[in-house]
């Protein structure tokens, strides 16, 4: 009880004695635990690249300053084609997520011990995986290329997609639900207008913040071979042509900016 | 018309909210149903067009029964019973058409209602509706941005666009201020005078009842304890629904108000 009574006045306090005692303890393994992990990391750390940093880091910049402008011309298709990528890698994404979220929400599954446990493992599995690794794989099956990372991208989005909406899904207003089924309604006619109009604004946030993370993850898939303006990076990366690195890395970042323009734009006049 | 026979609901917690209640509603019949919180009126109205599944009993509307039925029939007989509810249900982000439109839904098709393109005839009598609570001007409006009273008009045309034989009303008035809230129970009762409509209507305001009903069916603990005219309601019989409490300003209230009413009218 932090509330003693001392004389017929009540002192209270947040903690009471023994209470406060473990709480210090706690703080001070705490401490005692990031102090040994300290030593640990500083002992197998080669303190002289540490040091040596900031002067590769120094040679770099001046390397890779000013960019190289003129590459621009040939960088127009690559970043086009990273803009398809993860435009059509999300569209795909959404028309497959839709039925599995709903196959996932607690109010809307056919069968909750069957049915819903896989569409979870669905998207647990494809959330788990990162989109790199995904092209490596599709690069694999289908060889290297734009539409590997158009499929790359794709999978590793129902996940996100499908989390994000079944959750919506099951924080609907379940009167309206009712109204809507107490007219004689079919299943499907509940669905199309109980259900749609509640989470419509849900999904088009979900697409457009899913979109606008795309582009940042198709700009690397190049990186394996999977197309776009990563092809180009890390080609610029292997023959150390710096100033074509930081021209390129220059463009991701007006393409990343542009998209979250857009994206807070659309999302602002959806809410 | 309608028919209750032992209508039990138990439900999975081991509530009994309802234990065998009977009640027979001829045609054309407004029933008052009052009773604390907890007391089952909810379950009751939901058991009639099985939003809940009663547990056992029968419910005959017309020649049939309804608890027995399959899914597909089940949504027939839906049609010919309107629901009105508490808080409205409008689907906030449709228009008033689409949301008075959707109580034809059990008539059309998936398609149809998928693409909006409901029968005219439809369209015509939604229109009729809407102008006759008032809300023809805000047939384009969406739902979410109406006042209380206009929702809930909204929600009465949904209901009887159904074409109903009876209306299931669920608290039509909790959410709405007292001026609003006669005007809603009048509409309710002139609207199923008009038509013969039965209706069974949920409701907290037991002088708002004896205003507006032919009929008061009191329920406790999920059991009728009174069945009688709106002035039968003294003071012991208020005490043996509600539990004890000083009843006798709600009645004096009941009398101004018609009184008031009376003169109004004459």
């Amino acid at each position: 009880m932090p509330v003693q009574d001392i004389k017929g006045q009540k002192i209270w306090q947040r903690r009471a004695g023994r209470e406060s005692l473990f709480h210090w303890a706690l703080w001070l393994i705490g401490i005692a635990v990031f102090a040994y992990c300290w030593q640990q990391i500083s002992k197998s750390t080669t303190w002289f690249f540490v040091w040596d940093a900031p002067r590769i880091a120094n040679d770099i910049w001046t390397r890779a300053t000013p960019p190289k402008w003129e590459y621009i011309t040939q960088l127009g298709k690559p970043i086009w084609d990273t803009l398809n990528i993860a435009t059509l890698g999300t569209l795909i994404s959404l028309i497959l997520a839709v039925p599995v979220a709903f196959l996932a929400a607690r109010n809307t599954t056919p069968s909750r011990f069957i049915v819903r446990p896989i569409a979870l493992l669905i998207i647990v599995s494809t959330r788990s995986i990162n989109s790199l690794i995904w092209a490596l794989l599709l690069i694999a099956i289908i060889g290297p290329g734009v539409f590997a990372g158009v499929i790359a991208i794709a999978i590793r989005s129902i996940g996100f997609c499908a989390k994000l909406l079944y959750e919506a899904i099951e924080e609907i207003d379940e009167t309206q639900v009712e109204a809507i089924t107490a007219t004689g309604a079919s299943r499907w006619q509940v669905m199309a207008y109980g259900i749609v109009p509640q989470i419509l604004p849900a999904f088009a946030g979900i697409a457009v913040f899913r979109w606008d993370i795309n582009i940042r993850e198709s700009t690397v898939l190049g990186l394996v071979g999977a197309g776009g303006i990563g092809l180009q990076l890390s080609s610029s990366l292997n023959v150390l042509a710096w100033p074509q690195v930081s021209l390129i890395l220059l463009v991701i970042l007006a393409a990343v900016v542009i998209s979250e323009w857009v994206s807070a734009k659309v999302r602002g006049a959806i809410i | 018309m309608l028919r209750l026979e032992k209508l039990v609901k138990t439900y999975k917690t081991g509530d009994q909210a309802l234990k065998a209640v009977n009640l027979e509603i001829p045609e054309g019949q407004v029933l008052a149903l009052i009773g604390p919180s907890g007391a089952g009126k909810s379950t009751l109205i939901r058991c009639i067009n099985r939003l809940v599944e009663p547990t056992s009993g029968n419910v005959y509307l017309g020649d049939v029964e309804l608890t027995g039925l399959s899914a597909g029939m089940l949504r027939k007989e839906r049609r010919r019973m309107g629901m009105i509810f508490q808080e409205y249900a409008l689907v906030e982000r449709l228009s008033v058409m689409e949301n008075v439109l959707s109580g034809r839904l059990g008539y059309v098709g998936f398609w149809r209602s998928f693409l909006r393109r409901f029968p005219q005839s439809d369209v015509d009598e939604a229109f009729r509706l809407l102008d006759r609570v008032g809300l023809a001007h805000m047939a384009d409006k969406r739902a979410d941005e109406l006042s209380g009273g206009q929702r809930q008009r909204v929600g009465i045309c949904r209901a009887l666009i159904q074409n109903p034989a009876l209306l299931l009303v669920d608290e039509p008035t909790a959410s709405l201020d007292p001026k609003t809230s006669r005007q809603i129970m009048r509409l309710i009762c002139e609207l199923c005078k008009e038509r013969g409509l039965a209706a069974i209507i949920n409701i907290h305001d037991v002088a708002l009842a004896q205003m507006f009903v032919q009929r008061v069916i009191g329920l406790r603990f999920g059991e009728m304890v009174y069945d009688g005219p709106p002035d039968g309601l003294t003071p012991d019989k208020l005490t043996e629904i509600y539990g004890e409490e000083d009843w006798e300003a709600t009645i004096e209230a009941v009398d101004e108000d018609d009184l008031e009413a009376e003169s109004a009218a004459s």
